[in-house]
């Protein structure tokens, strides 16, 4: 009796100990299947609102080249949103739930987009260093365990490619532009830098899911690692720029071979996960005023299909 | 001449654009994710249009004029679009029927168009003409689930209807600029499309179970520059950074 | 009543003529609805040039419990493979 209780466990570990991924039919303990419904919903609403902030500046792009590379790329975070709402859906939930969990406050998202966006320096900011930070974490989501997961990340991945270069392109023109559009890149540096750092999550001493994650292959590396190869990463491409990091700490440390920096506001981070954000109301106001007044929408079509499909039988008779 | 192709060009390129700046309003607001990139598509299509227009524009411009120029760089007379595709994002069913009552127009449009005498013109028909057919089919499509959809959705849509409707007559009028257009084979012949324009859209009025309104008054002054108070709105948004940071480049 | 769009799985095939291939899932309401879904979020960026959609539910898949019986028994049929087969290195197109 133990035994059967024991053995799809230890095929399940060994399964992903090979690096053989875990499909939707195989079993799994309920703790994984929970665990993967939690952090696929949680990025897929992170896509989700992640449109607001970006979108906010969609009417208002300074060229017309801008306006279409800016609109199909909030439309790509949409795609990647149902992707991962898809693989979600996989583990037995529907995406109707999801969207309830996040409109009702009970699913998180990704605090960066609780943050307003001021000017359009901020789209160049924003794409490069939260879609930096992102893609560090998403590369490595693409050998997670979760092969519906993983193959959405492929996917992300593949498309996302343009989304950092188009930030940083922005950032770049306003760095060679005028003496105004300097000092725009610099001031949304100083804004977006240090929230773009809290997205890798608590320090690995605070983290209280790693261990599992890694344990099951979620995640293969932890925040801090993950962190540190972004600063890493950046630093340079700032140099390039001619705009300042705003962390007076920040230097190359020869011994490590990583740079080093400051301390994050932890304080500040806490206070946005739970609700205290710039616009945290705002974005959730407005993901549920879309689904709301959406509703006879997809009401309509639920009977016009029905109604479509009564009428082919009804003919096929 | 070219001034007057650069005039021409103004008439689809401003429609195309205003009409793809209401959709892209929308972009992280559909109904469904499915719809909303659905829509978006749409819009891009637009605004691609806009600037293959535009791009031609500036070429015969004799100010040495850019695409963006030529965009947002205009005082709102100037604007050639017409009245119905600056009318806003009130609910779905508005969207779906700006979008459908303009389709049908595009499309028809451009049909003309591809035998344009203008080689430039006709070759952004050609490639537009096949995103057109999309959006038109797709429209047509919601404007039948939205109609036979629920009481409630039959509803909006023909109080959709019933306030668009009157705006689609400026659509086969004819400017002056047009008109010439047309004698020369370079533009479209506007008002011999009216009569197959009204047979489309009354044909799928009809499979979508609404009435087709009876109206005998029809809006217009877009074409001329005389809009409507939206259109304002429209260009503090489209306009803003150009017109508070002048002279940059993005 | 439900309201919720059902689920279609997604097939394209691609330019270079292979055969469709599964690239993911999505909600429509009908099957128009769902094949253009299907173009709208899956082929953004040129991926193919045919689309299949199918309502999930109309899909039966295999069960991994049974992917013993399913799956093993073709392991050891090697014949199947041309390797099998020894024949003279100077022997070409064969």
């Amino acid at each position: 009796m133990k035994d059967s209780i024991e053995k799809p466990e230890a095929e399940f570990q060994r399964k992903i100990d090979e690096g053989h991924h875990i499909e939707p039919k195989d079993w799994m303990p309920e703790k994984y299947r929970k665990t993967h419904i939690r952090q696929i919903s949680q990025h897929a609403h992170s896509e989700i609102v992640g449109m607001l902030p970006e979108g906010n500046w969609i009417t208002r792009a300074p060229t017309l080249r801008r306006k279409v590379a800016l609109l199909a790329k909030v439309q790509d975070e949409a795609g990647h949103g149902l992707y991962l709402y898809s693989a979600a859906e996989t583990l037995g939930i529907t995406r109707d739930e999801l969207v309830d969990q996040l409109h009702a406050g009970k699913a998180k998202y990704s605090s960066i987009f609780n943050y307003p966006t001021l000017t359009w320096a901020d789209i160049g900011a924003i794409g490069w260093l939260v879609d930096g930070a992102a893609i560090i974490n998403q590369v490595m989501l693409t050998r997670t365990s979760y092969g519906p997961y993983a193959r959405a990340m492929v996917r992300i991945c593949k498309e996302e490619s343009f989304h950092q270069r188009q930030g940083y392109e922005i950032m770049l023109t306003l760095c060679r532009g005028t003496e105004v559009q300097k000092q725009m890149a610099q001031d949304a540096l100083n804004r977006w830098w240090w929230p773009s750092l809290m997205m890798f999550g608590p320090t690995d001493a605070e983290s209280t899911h790693t261990e599992l994650s890694m344990k099951w292959k979620i995640k293969r590396k932890s925040n801090d690692e993950l962190r540190q190869q972004f600063v890493d990463n950046t630093v340079p491409q700032a140099d390039i720029l001619g705009i300042t990091i705003p962390d007076k700490d920040l230097k190359w440390n020869e011994k490590r071979g990583h740079y080093d920096f400051g301390e994050i506001d932890w304080e500040e981070f806490w206070n946005v996960v739970k609700g205290n954000g710039r616009c945290n109301k705002e974005r959730l106001d407005t993901r549920r005023a879309a689904h709301e007044n959406g509703a006879w929408v997809r009401e309509a079509a639920a009977r016009y299909a029905e109604k479509q499909s009564n009428k082919v039988l009804s003919e096929a008779n | 001449m070219t001034n007057k192709i650069y005039q021409y060009l103004l008439f689809i390129g401003d429609n195309t654009m205003i009409l793809g700046h209401r959709l892209s309003e929308l972009c992280g607001h559909g109904p469904s994710l499915e719809t909303d990139i659905a829509l978006t598509n749409i819009s891009l299509d637009l605004f691609g249009q806009t600037r293959n227009y535009f791009q031609l524009a500036a070429t015969l411009s004799k100010e040495d004029k850019t695409e963006d120029d030529i965009a947002f760089l205009r005082m709102e007379h100037e604007y050639r679009n017409v009245l119905l595709v600056e009318q806003p994002n009130r609910d779905f069913a508005y969207v779906i029927g700006r979008q459908f009552l303009y389709d049908c127009y595009h499309f028809l449009l451009l049909h003309e168009l591809v035998n344009s005498n203008d080689e430039h013109i006709a070759a952004i028909a050609q490639k537009s003409l096949k995103e057109v057919t999309y959006h038109l089919d797709f429209s047509s499509e919601w404007i039948k689930r939205l109609g036979a959809g629920t009481d409630e959705s039959h509803e909006k849509m023909q109080n959709a209807i019933n306030y668009l409707y009157p705006y689609t007559g400026e659509l086969p009028e004819e400017t002056p600029i047009e008109l010439e257009m047309k004698e020369l084979g370079i533009g479209a012949d506007l008002p011999a499309m009216k009569t197959d324009y009204y047979n489309r859209v009354h044909e799928v009025l009809k499979e979508a179970t609404l009435d087709i309104p009876e109206t005998n008054w029809f809006q217009s002054g877009g074409k001329k520059g005389v809009h409507s108070e939206h259109m304002g709105y429209i260009l503090t948004q489209l306009q803003y950074m150009q017109r508070a940071y002048p002279n940059m480049s993005w | 009543m439900k309201n919720e769009w059902p689920i279609w799985e997604v097939f394209i095939r691609s330019k270079n003529g292979l055969e469709h291939r599964h690239v993911g899932s999505l909600h429509a309401a009908d099957n128009k609805m769902a094949l253009e879904n299907a173009r709208d979020v899956y082929t953004r960026r040129n991926e193919g040039v045919s689309i299949w959609v199918v309502e999930s539910k109309h899909i039966t898949a295999s069960n991994p419990e049974k992917s013993g019986e399913m799956f093993e028994p073709a392991k050891d049929k090697v014949y199947r493979h041309p390797t099998f087969y020894n024949l003279p290195d100077e022997l070409k197109h064969m």
